[in-house]
């Protein structure tokens, strides 16, 4: 924040000379980068596909309309799969959750050395692996079905529940556990007391959020035969069947708007 | 009947807060312990029940020492240390009687804890304990529904339920109005009167002490500098406990204070 003097008197600039000189050839860099990429880019690509991908779509398009709402019979059976896939397996993350999430909070956990670091790596690896390639895994290991898709999305949710509740652990007010503690409450009357009504608001909002990219999640498991309305969609693709491919992705998208709708309600009231 | 020893407490960042403080409360005793803020009044009501453990010395409650406790004795030792904090430091999301009842914590097991079925004898003293500050018709409010003065009423049942000897009691008025500091002041030492409590009292506000206790411990980094009745309290020795200050108004107000409070 440099002054200036002048006759005037002082004059105020947010930045001063050399500064500006600098974000400008700041500027300047990062234009040419975005040029030379897009340089690079363009070479690798097939121009003729791109300019003829409109007719493509179009086509595709006027194959898909009308969706074929027949085919509907076939598919409240798998969207029911999806829906249950997903919220037993929000059940299932979260009952897992809770207990890995206290054992990663700071001020929880009985081990800061041991325990912690374990938690925290279950949370890390839990999260870093996509649902689909976990239900491609257990499909390996439990067969296809709807049973891999539930176990996929539960395991796959463990870490992301976790660790928005162990930093809701962490950042509850110490002087309620204080006083929970100097009545002579034992450890887990102090939880249950101190901690358990300090993070239930949070508790709540993660369970639907997480429900909520469930019921998203569940609807591709399908794809690799972990069931759901995912493998409606896939045998449509293979067959070319594009007004029942439209139909599934209007169902899916019905089935999203509803969960967001929900939990959309249910954090309003808890909030 | 309970003795500080020696009670000495040195933080992990080497910062001193206790020098060696020996005390001696009496049974039924109610002082207040003023000082500077950073002068180790917070750390030695804390270290008498082991929130804060002290570093050596030794505090002993009725002939029991606390400091060498285990976990489980010390649980039971605390019960008989009513603590009432600052910030009231109710949990917020419970109801105003759950808040009370978790003063019994001590003295029920964890299923009782979990699914709230307390001892009806426990629920009857909680109403009567709710009825004794006033707050009967909010048993069923939400702890964060209530305004300043109304939790500390609360904090004040939820450490009187655990049937204490002694009361701990960390800033009680500091985030409250004056009119309702002395409410509080006040009910503090009524109940503690009733019930032959010893009474530690954290207060910054010197003339409310004066007006309230028969004993004032002035504390300045982490030493007892002052030990003695609240008229012994001169500008020398504020001074001595706070640093150079003209005292004469502080002074001064409290006397206009008690006269217009026993002109009312």
């Amino acid at each position: 924040m440099p002054v200036i003097e002048s006759s005037q008197g002082p004059i105020w600039r947010l930045r001063n000379r050399n500064e500006t000189l600098k974000r400008w050839f700041g500027w300047l860099f990062g234009v040419a980068i975005f040029l030379w990429c897009w340089q690079q880019i363009s070479d690798a690509t097939t121009w003729f596909f791109v300019w003829d991908a409109p007719n493509i779509a179009g086509d595709i398009l006027g194959r898909a309309t009308p969706p074929r709402w027949s085919y509907m019979d076939n598919l409240w059976w798998p969207i029911w799969d999806t829906l249950n896939i997903a919220t037993l397996g929000t059940i299932g993350a979260l009952i897992l959750a809770v207990p890995i999430a206290f054992l990663a909070a700071r001020n929880t956990t009985p081990s800061t050395l041991f325990i912690r670091p374990i938690a925290l790596l279950i949370i890390v690896a839990t999260r870093s692996i996509n649902s689909l390639i976990w239900a491609l895994l257990l499909i390996a290991i439990i067969g296809p079905g709807v049973f891999a898709g539930i176990i996929a999305i539960a395991i796959r949710s463990i870490g992301f529940c976790a660790k928005l509740l162990y930093e809701a652990i962490e950042e509850i007010d110490q002087s309620q556990v204080e006083a929970v503690t100097a009545t002579g409450a034992s450890r887990w009357q102090v939880m249950v007391y101190g901690i358990v009504p300090q993070i239930m608001p949070a508790f709540a909002g993660i369970a639907v959020f997480r429900w909520d990219i469930n019921i998203r999640e569940s609807t591709v498991l399908g794809l690799v035969g972990a069931g759901g309305i995912g493998l409606q969609l896939q045998a449509s693709l293979n067959t070319l069947a594009w007004p029942q491919v439209s139909l599934i992705l209007l169902v899916i998208l019905a089935a999203v708007v509803i969960s967001e709708w929900v939990s959309a309600k249910v954090r309003g009231a808890i909030i | 009947m309970l003795r500080l020893d020696a009670l000495t407490k040195t933080y992990k960042t080497g910062d001193q807060a206790l020098k060696a403080v020996t005390l001696d409360v009496p049974a039924g005793q109610v002082l207040a312990l003023i000082g500077p803020s950073g002068a180790g009044k917070s750390t030695l009501i804390r270290c008498i029940n082991r929130l804060v453990p002290p570093t050596s010395g030794k505090v002993t409650l009725a002939d029991v020492d606390i400091t060498s406790l285990g976990a489980g004795a010390l649980r039971r030792e605390r019960r008989r240390m009513g603590m009432i904090f600052q910030e009231y430091a109710l949990v917020e999301r419970l109801t105003v009687m759950e808040n009370v009842l978790s003063g019994r914590l001590g003295y029920v097991g964890f299923w009782r804890a979990l699914t709230r079925r307390f001892p009806q004898k426990d629920v009857d003293e909680a109403f009567r304990l709710l009825d004794r500050v006033g707050l009967l018709h909010m048993a069923d409010k939400r702890a964060d529904q209530l305004s300043g003065g109304q939790r500390q009423r609360v904090g004040i049942c939820r450490a009187l339920i655990q049937d204490p000897a002694l009361l701990l009691v960390d800033e009680p008025t500091a985030s409250l109005d004056p009119k309702t500091s002395r409410q509080i002041m006040r009910l503090i030492c009524e109940l503690c009167a009733e019930r032959g409590l010893a009474a530690i009292i954290n207060i910054h506000d010197v003339a409310l002490a004066q007006m309230f206790v028969a004993r004032v411990i002035g504390l300045r980094f982490g030493e007892i500098v002052y030990d003695g009745p609240p008229d012994g309290l001169t500008p020398e020795t504020l001074n001595e406990i706070y640093g150079e200050e003209d005292w004469e108004a502080t002074i001064e107000k409290i006397d206009e204070d008690d006269t217009a409070e026993a002109a009312e």
